[in-house]
């Protein structure tokens, strides 16, 4: 495959509150960001990701696109999903070679709204949807199928929460929240600090190829890998306690070639960190989450971008030289898309990338 | 370069107004069986799922992917879900293509749907504060303006609407999956009924559609059956809201077509294209359209329908399928018209087949006028 590397990563300071931005105003300079970061003003592809029913309105990508300055006008995509679905379609389409670049964003106000109800109507319309369950209700389903009765099932969801609040407050981009305290349960067995906060924030990354890259970035963040998979969409037809598809996503892409500095991990809910490290089958020595990760700011539908951009941001500033980025959709970790960056110090020849979707097959 | 790609396989669910028959599962699944059957192949043989639908405020599932995956045999494989507007079905097909002109696939299936019996798409799509007061009820009264802008700048006579009106339905009676299907359908019937958003009447308007549309596409290697071969795809988008932007032919729709037509070498569209399926969702579109894909001169493309050059038996077809005049799944008419353009190509149209067909055009808009997408198929290799 060709090389494609990330060169430049903006994202708001998240806030748990509404600040009176729009949607587009809200993303505005974080693409005026990465084009001064770049110094790119036209890019060969633009891919964007975002959800309508945070807003409650149809289009919210429409007014988005009025923040882009897109005239004359960009080839440009959209998917409903999380924008780091977004970076892999850009990824894709630089696979073709006849463009250079890419620019990726993500943005999501759910502070608009509620969101646990909202995610309620992601279930099946027919048969999960009337039972009412709500988002934290069916993770609190799956931290009990994981925990069961393991004695030091709660002490190790805190220590995820602790650690992870403690770098957001170091991350002038996450929230600013106190260590974790209480011992009642929001849903048994989640309390309220297992859950990502309500978080509105946007996120854009800069895509280059080849030349180009070198050109832009003195340590450009290669992908190396880069795979997405789905499965049964039914609670009931999974083993909620494991991650089949972030298995194998992650062996797609290549995660256990080597070794991995840091790892930015789709985190919603504390106890999925355990599920998602055993699934990608990340060494002990892994940083987890360096930037506080979801559990200290979750702008949904920028929240998976974002943990390809940190990732990324710690290649491009010499702190990693291997670092992983995990992103989710759907309920219970349905859906997972796993990302292998490396710094050119560890390139493999150019001529035999080492990972590629599908290469496992022949 | 990119890698070859074809479509293999097209299956399409019958569009109408509401089928109770089946769930959102169902129908999906109903469109992308009949694909696979066409392909000869099964969900086994599938790499990649791409769906795409109009707002999900249409059926009041929030990201209804996840939940499609099962009936899409989706299940250890990558799923996209592409969202641009009216151009959805169309950014579809060319999202599934460029997993394998990318190389990273082999065998994709795409898979596009609206079921609008289970909501008002409607008032689906008419804003409402804090977003925006909506001066608008609906995609009618927003492009009615635009219409009206065509007539006064090119002269149009007012009966060139009712005229593609008529020309679309009597192209649906020779599509077994159309939805509106009027026997005896003529001008007068069409100027007979209700004015709905001047100069709109109500046969000049697109149908509230349940439907499904499904592709398999496939890499040059993994060709089962009868391809129509991509020689060119393309996606533009502008701004809605830039001042200055031309709604009536937006430079979008020009950008995008001169892309797909260099890529396709095409120098002359009504000569070197057999028959184009083109997102008309009110009859207008038609001469607005012939224009910004540069099938006639500015101001002209109403002589071109006046005269049934668009007419099955015209020398540029369009719309022989019925078009979005005569079915509408909202989020599958894009996907619809890149599917039935590979019909044609492959020489599996049915009635409507345009005898000889080689080169076809599919398109899709969307937004305010404002997202496009094209691809060209042909029978010929590229």
């Amino acid at each position: 495959m060709r090389e494609v590397a990330i060169v430049a990563f903006a994202q708001t300071v998240h806030t748990g509150h509404d600040t009176g931005l729009t949607e587009a105003e809200m993303l505005h300079p974080v693409i005026d960001e990465v084009q001064r970061a770049t110094g790119l003003t036209r890019f060969g592809f633009t891919c964007s990701g975002s959800c309508d029913y945070l807003a409650g309105a149809p289009f919210s990508f429409v007014s988005a696109l009025d923040a882009l300055g897109a005239w004359p006008p960009i080839s440009e995509s959209h998917v409903e999903m999380d924008a780091a679905f977004a970076l892999y379609e850009a990824w894709v389409r630089l696979q073709h070679g006849d463009i250079d670049s890419a620019l990726v964003y993500g943005f999501g106000k759910s502070s608009m709204s509620d969101l646990r109800e909202i995610m309620t109507l992601q279930l099946d319309p027919y048969y999960l949807a009337p039972l009412g369950l709500d988002q934290v209700s069916y993770a609190a389903l799956q931290a009990a199928a994981l925990g069961g009765d393991r004695a030091d099932h709660r002490g190790a969801l805190d220590e995820i929460v602790r650690r992870s609040r403690a770098d957001g407050r170091a991350n002038p981009h996450a929230l600013d929240l106190p260590d974790p305290s209480g011992t009642d349960d929001e849903v048994a067995p989640l309390r309220p600090y297992d859950i990502a906060p309500i978080t509105d924030g946007a996120a854009a990354v800069v895509l280059a190829a080849g030349d180009l890259a070198r050109e832009l970035a003195a340590t450009p963040a290669y992908i190396r890998g880069i795979a997405h998979r789905i499965e049964p969409h039914y609670l009931g037809m999974r083993d909620l306690a494991r991650s089949p598809s972030a298995a194998d996503a992650a062996r797609a892409a290549g995660v256990g070639k080597g070794p991995v500095d840091v790892a930015e991990l789709h985190v919603q809910f504390s106890h999925e960190e355990l599920i998602l490290r055993e699934a990608l089958e990340l060494p002990e020595d892994t940083v987890i989450n360096p930037s506080g990760g979801p559990l200290a700011a979750n702008p949904v539908m920028a929240t998976g971008l974002i943990r390809i951009g940190e990732a990324a941001r710690r290649i491009l500033d010499g702190g990693a030289r291997r670092a992983v980025a995990h992103a989710s959709s759907g309920p219970c970790l349905q859906h997972n898309l796993v990302t292998v960056l490396e710094s050119a110090l560890e390139s493999v020849p150019e001529s035999a990338p080492e990972t590629q979707e599908g290469a496992d097959r022949g | 370069m990119a890698n070859r790609c074809a479509v293999i396989g097209v299956g399409q669910t019958r569009y109408t107004t509401k089928r109770r028959d089946v769930s959102i599962a169902g129908l999906v699944r109903e469109a992308a069986i009949r694909a696979l059957d066409d392909a000869g192949l099964t969900f086994a043989d599938i790499d990649a799922v791409v769906v795409g639908k109009a707002p999900d405020l249409f059926e009041g599932i929030m990201m209804p992917e996840v939940y499609l995956a099962d009936a899409l045999g989706a299940a250890g494989k990558p799923l996209t879900r592409v969202h641009t507007a009216g151009s959805v079905g169309g950014s579809t097909a060319l999202v599934g293509a460029s997993l394998i002109q990318g190389g990273v696939h082999d065998r994709v299936l795409v898979v596009a749907f609206e079921k609008q019996s289970e909501s008002n798409a409607t008032w689906a799509l008419s804003t409402h504060l804090p977003f925006g007061a909506s001066l608008v009820v609906g995609a009618g009264g927003y492009f009615a303006p635009h219409i009206r802008e065509y007539m006064r700048r090119s002269g149009a006579p007012d009966h060139v609407g009712a005229l593609v009106a008529v020309k679309d339905r009597r192209n649906a009676l020779k599509n077994p999956y159309a939805h509106l299907k009027i026997p005896g359908i003529d001008r007068a019937m069409v100027e007979s009924t209700p004015m709905l958003w001047e100069p709109i009447r109500y046969l000049e308007t697109c149908p509230s559609s349940d439907g499904a549309c499904a592709m398999v596409l496939s890499s040059e290697k993994a060709v089962t059956g009868t391809p129509a071969w991509i020689h060119g795809t393309a996606m533009r988008s502008e701004p809605l809201m830039r001042a200055g932007r031309d709604t009536v032919s937006p430079q979008a729709g020009k950008d995008c077509a001169a892309d797909v037509y260099r890529q396709a070498g095409i120098s002359d569209p009504r000569r070197d294209i057999d028959v184009a399926e083109v997102y008309v969702p009110f009859s207008w579109y038609e001469p607005m359209w012939l224009e910004n894909l540069g099938f006639a001169p500015e101001n002209e493309g109403w002589k071109l329908t006046e005269a049934g050059c668009t007419a099955l038996d015209g020398d540029i077809p369009w719309n022989a399928s019925g078009g979005v005049l005569s079915s509408n799944p909202i989020g599958a008419s894009g996907l619809i018209r890149f599917a039935e353009a590979a019909l044609q190509v492959r020489g599996m149209a049915g009635e409507h087949q345009v005898e000889g067909a080689v080169t076809a055009l599919g398109h899709a808009y969307g937004g305010g006028a404002q997202f496009f997408a094209m691809w060209i198929v042909g029978s010929r290799k590229p």
